[in-house]
């Protein structure tokens, strides 16, 4: 099948079996290895990206049901919430490996998309991501600290 | 202050340069600690010093990491020494991964290993260390582990700086006609204070390169430093928050392959019988690779590889471990401590003597096999030419991957390239050379193409190299003062030194003491008269490995565990119970007096919390914790840790309270729930979701004191980990009634 894939705003031609899942796509297709695989079973979060503005873990997620809906990744020209995450994220040295942290990072500029100042329990529920390297304290504090950057 | 590199000398005291360690160092010519210039790579205009460092005429200042960057802020922190030597700005430094060479070989980790008492400076152990790191030089093993990074990078590199620091000053010199001497390096340049002239690194570099590397090095004094003991920013974030950092799985070649795998599920366990034919008529498979030991597949993504295994039976045979499972290993560490005596550690006083008789304590501790579980799953890029092979692969054994490598594909070691990106994660995992033998086996059999192999999560849980299973057990008594006047550990487990040479070199003759599996329980800080520490070495059918802070991880776990036993048995306060032991440890009393005061130890906890401590010392760093935990059923919530540690002098602060988060938190997630099973020789956890990880909701917060002892620079990247299992144990422990003496809690507790 093709399929035309919207992708941090310009447009990708994909030959793809319908099955395969976005992750794949990105990573090994179009080199968009910023987007990484942690599990395959939507569990870890490291996958994340915003499919419609809203975050989604795409190692699971089939290619056709993506195909016109608009994809952002961490690569993609950042909007105003990522940007204020990515800021924050530096100014509290956030990462250790880095691995995790851009499904962390498009999980929290989701979660700022849909609650401008997320109280910690907003927090708790929306990054269920696992980091190994223990950056969730940071993570926390770079959160609320790029919420009141923003408003 | 000044030495002598030109000079051959015998260096074995600590405190010549700075406190520097140069215990390790031993006999060195400066050629060998300033590496040849050639070694490095130049872009451009960029001009290299020696093998640490290349400056360019804009004056950026690249540094050469010889260790690898996964986590633990080695990119920041070792140019940081380099960059306070040679006077950059930090925001012209950068870091870069090192080349493989001997001049960039890991001394502390080779002398640490031998199996001695870190405070015995007597004649035998520091003839020993001195042996050791004259061994290491030659041998110049690259290897990122044992937390020696700093430590090892201690005096090289700023002997790196303050030799270029040197080189540029008499550069400007001659440029300036002044006399060196009244030249000052700050801040990316070399000024000339009375005339009011100054020359950029940049504009200096070419001509300083010319001149010969110095014969007497003068480091800054303490006094002078500007950048060492500051929260510098990390030189890996900002590309590690817009998706541009590359690990070894981003490795992207024109016209990659991708792989994926199936090995034996039973340790030992070899390739059976498969349908090739249905293999190679699945979408996007290239091609299929059997291996003695796993099947294969190459696809045009690593999801068609993958897929097609899953498609797919692949019959293996059983490994000769096939009816092991967890338990048995238990029963057997148990006979073998009833059998015999085993290695002592540490036998001071007659312990066992001691012993005999009533008002003996006595307790048996458990801790499980575990997995690393590095966020980014094992992997290795390969590329095969005519006589030399390119590999990228996270790793932290460069030097030794490329003799497997070299080895494997019958070229010499020099016709490799091994490129080391940044790691997913590494806590030991990534000294190990499995993905890349697998990775060059499947290459050999794709010709002229880049090979890429990812381990799925499921491969890389079961197919780990594992912190062992280890059964410990101790036998105690106290005097008439509630003092411990006699001790006795006996531990049981494998050797995990042994098992990790014996995978990179099979058939060398192995055995003798291994440091690792008494570390952490033989010389502990605390004083008893009469003391022994034993090790009964029994091998089991599951690869084990170095797992973040090794023997220290468990044995911290029991021995605190236990030393809170005997302070409830003398009807003392834990923290007053160990200060009583500590009277001739000045460095742990003062973590522990700290620690008093920060974590409120004196003040009675919240309603149904109860707080737990666990002081211990691991790779040169002493780490005091107290966490503050609840019980809800069989659930235990940590709400807060507090943690001092005292590391001797800091590098970075910033990074050393990262360190200690990140160990807590790796620390906790296993004393919470980590659990890898065997049964029928087989590991039974499958992914994240059967193989738990702690996450924001259950995340503590933590607390993190540094102390600036100004002793020895000792290790960060492990320490934090060994007392969290203790001090949440002992708080659950007094929250229950009723001593918990083996992990994880949750089975501890009941909850499964």
């Amino acid at each position: 099948m093709n399929y035309t894939l919207r992708i941090n705003g310009e447009t990708h031609q994909v030959e793809s079996e319908p099955e395969v899942p976005l992750l794949w796509i990105l990573r090994d297709v179009l080199g968009l290895t910023g987007t990484k695989f942690g599990c395959g079973v939507a569990a870890c979060g490291a996958c994340t990206v915003h499919v419609d503005g809203r975050a989604m873990r795409t190692c699971t997620l089939p290619v056709s049901a993506v195909a016109d809906k608009h994809i952002a990744t961490i690569e993609g020209p950042p909007d105003v919430r990522l940007q204020a995450l990515q800021a924050a994220w530096i100014r509290h040295q956030v990462p250790q490996c880095g691995y995790c942290q851009s499904g962390m990072l498009m999980a929290a500029a989701a979660l700022l998309a849909e609650r401008a100042q997320p109280s910690d329990a907003d927090i708790d529920r929306a990054i269920t991501n696992i980091c190994r390297c223990g950056t969730y304290q940071r993570v926390r504090r770079a959160i609320h600290d790029a919420a009141g950057k923003l408003a | 202050m000044t030495f002598s590199p030109g000079r051959r000398r015998f260096l074995l005291t600590a405190g010549v340069v700075g406190g520097g360690l140069l215990i390790g160092y031993g006999l060195f010519r400066e050629r060998d600690l300033l590496g040849d210039p050639a070694i490095l790579p130049t872009e451009g205009d960029q001009v290299a010093l020696n093998a640490w460092l290349k400056i360019d005429g804009a004056g950026h200042v690249t540094v050469a990491v010889p260790r690898a960057e996964m986590g633990q802020g080695v990119y920041t922190a070792l140019p940081m020494l380099v960059a306070e030597e040679l006077g950059a700005a930090w925001a012209d430094v950068r870091a870069d991964q090192a080349p493989v060479d001997k001049v960039y070989g890991n001394i502390a980790v080779l002398t640490d290993a031998a199996p001695l008492d870190p405070h015995d400076h007597g004649f035998v152990a520091t003839t020993l260390r001195w042996s050791l790191s004259r061994v290491a030089r030659v041998l110049g093993v690259q290897v990122t582990g044992g937390s020696t990074s700093v430590r090892d990078a201690w005096l090289p590199m700023r002997t790196a700086g303050a030799a270029a620091r040197d080189m540029l000053t008499r550069a400007a010199a001659a440029r300036l006609a002044v006399p060196p001497g009244e030249l000052e390096v700050s801040d990316g340049k070399v000024s000339h204070a009375a005339s009011g002239r100054a020359l950029s690194f940049g504009a200096l570099a070419g001509e300083a390169a010319a001149l010969a590397p110095p014969t007497r090095i003068v480091f800054r004094e303490p006094g002078e430093r500007r950048l060492l003991g500051r929260p510098l920013p990390r030189t890996d974030v900002p590309a590690k928050v817009d998706g541009s950092a590359q690990f070894g799985a981003d490795v992207r070649n024109a016209g990659t392959v991708y792989a994926a795998i199936r090995i034996a599920p039973v340790f030992g366990g070899q390739l059976g019988s498969f349908d090739r034919a249905a293999l190679e008529a699945r979408p996007g498979v290239i091609g299929v690779v059997p291996l003695e030991d796993a099947l294969a597949v190459v696809g045009r993504t690593w999801w068609h590889a993958e897929q097609a295994l899953s498609a797919v039976d692949v019959a293996f045979s059983p490994g000769p471990g096939a009816d092991v499972s967890t338990a048995d290993l238990f029963a057997r560490y148990a006979d073998a401590i009833d059998a015999d005596d085993g290695f002592a550690y540490e036998d001071r006083g007659d312990a066992r003597a001691a012993l005999r008789g009533a008002d003996v304590l006595r307790a048996e501790y458990r801790a499980p096999l575990l997995a690393h579980a590095c966020m980014e799953p094992m992997n290795c890029t390969v590329r095969l030419g005519d006589g030399t092979a390119d590999i990228w692969c996270g790793n932290q054994a460069p030097d030794l991957l490329r003799l497997i490598a070299a080895d494997m594909l019958d070229l010499p070691p020099e016709r490799i390239r091994l490129h080391t990106p940044l790691l997913g994660g590494g806590f030991g995992r990534r000294a190990e050379p499995d993905f890349m033998r697998y990775a060059i086996a499947i290459a050999q059999a794709v010709p002229d193409q880049t090979v890429q192999l990812v381990y799925s999560r499921e491969q890389d849980l079961q197919h780990d190299t594992y912190r062992p299973p280890v059964l410990s057990r101790f036998a105690a008594r106290l005097d008439g003062e509630g003092r411990i006047a006699a001790w006795h550990n006996h531990i049981a487990g494998p050797s995990v030194s042994q098992a990790t040479i014996a995978r990179a070199f099979p058939g060398l003759p192995l055995g003798g003491p291994d440091k690792t599996s008494a570390e952490g329980a033989a010389h502990l800080p605390y004083a008893v008269p009469a003391r022994r520490v034993e090790h009964s070495k029994v091998d089991i059918p599951a690869p084990v490995g170095f797992w973040r802070s090794v023997g220290h991880s468990y044995n911290a776990f029991f021995t605190e565990c236990f030393v809170d036993e005997l302070a409830a048995a003398a009807a003392a306060d834990p923290l007053a119970f160990r200060l009583a032991h500590l009277h001739d440890r000045p460095r742990e009393r003062r973590v522990l007096t700290l620690l008093e005061a920060v974590s409120d130890w004196g003040s009675a906890p919240p309603a149904g919390r109860a707080r737990g401590l666990a002081l211990h010392e691991s790779f040169h760093s002493i780490v005091g914790q107290v966490a503050e935990v609840s019980l809800d059923g069989g659930q235990v919530h940590v709400h807060r840790v507090v943690c001092v540690i005292d590391c001797g002098q800091v590098v970075n602060p910033d990074i050393v309270i990262a360190q200690m988060e990140s160990g807590i938190v790796f620390g906790l997630t296993a004393a919470l729930y980590g659990d890898t099973r065997l049964e029928g020789g087989r590991v039974q956890q499958w992914n994240f979701p059967d193989y738990r990880m702690l996450t924001m909701k259950e995340m503590p917060q933590i607390e993190t004191h540094v102390i600036e002892s100004g002793a020895e620079p000792g290790g960060v990247g492990e320490p934090g980990t060994p007392p969290i299992a203790p001090a949440v144990a002992n708080a659950v422990s007094r929250l229950l009634g009723r001593r918990i003496r083996s992990l994880p809690l949750r089975s501890a507790l009941g909850a499964g």
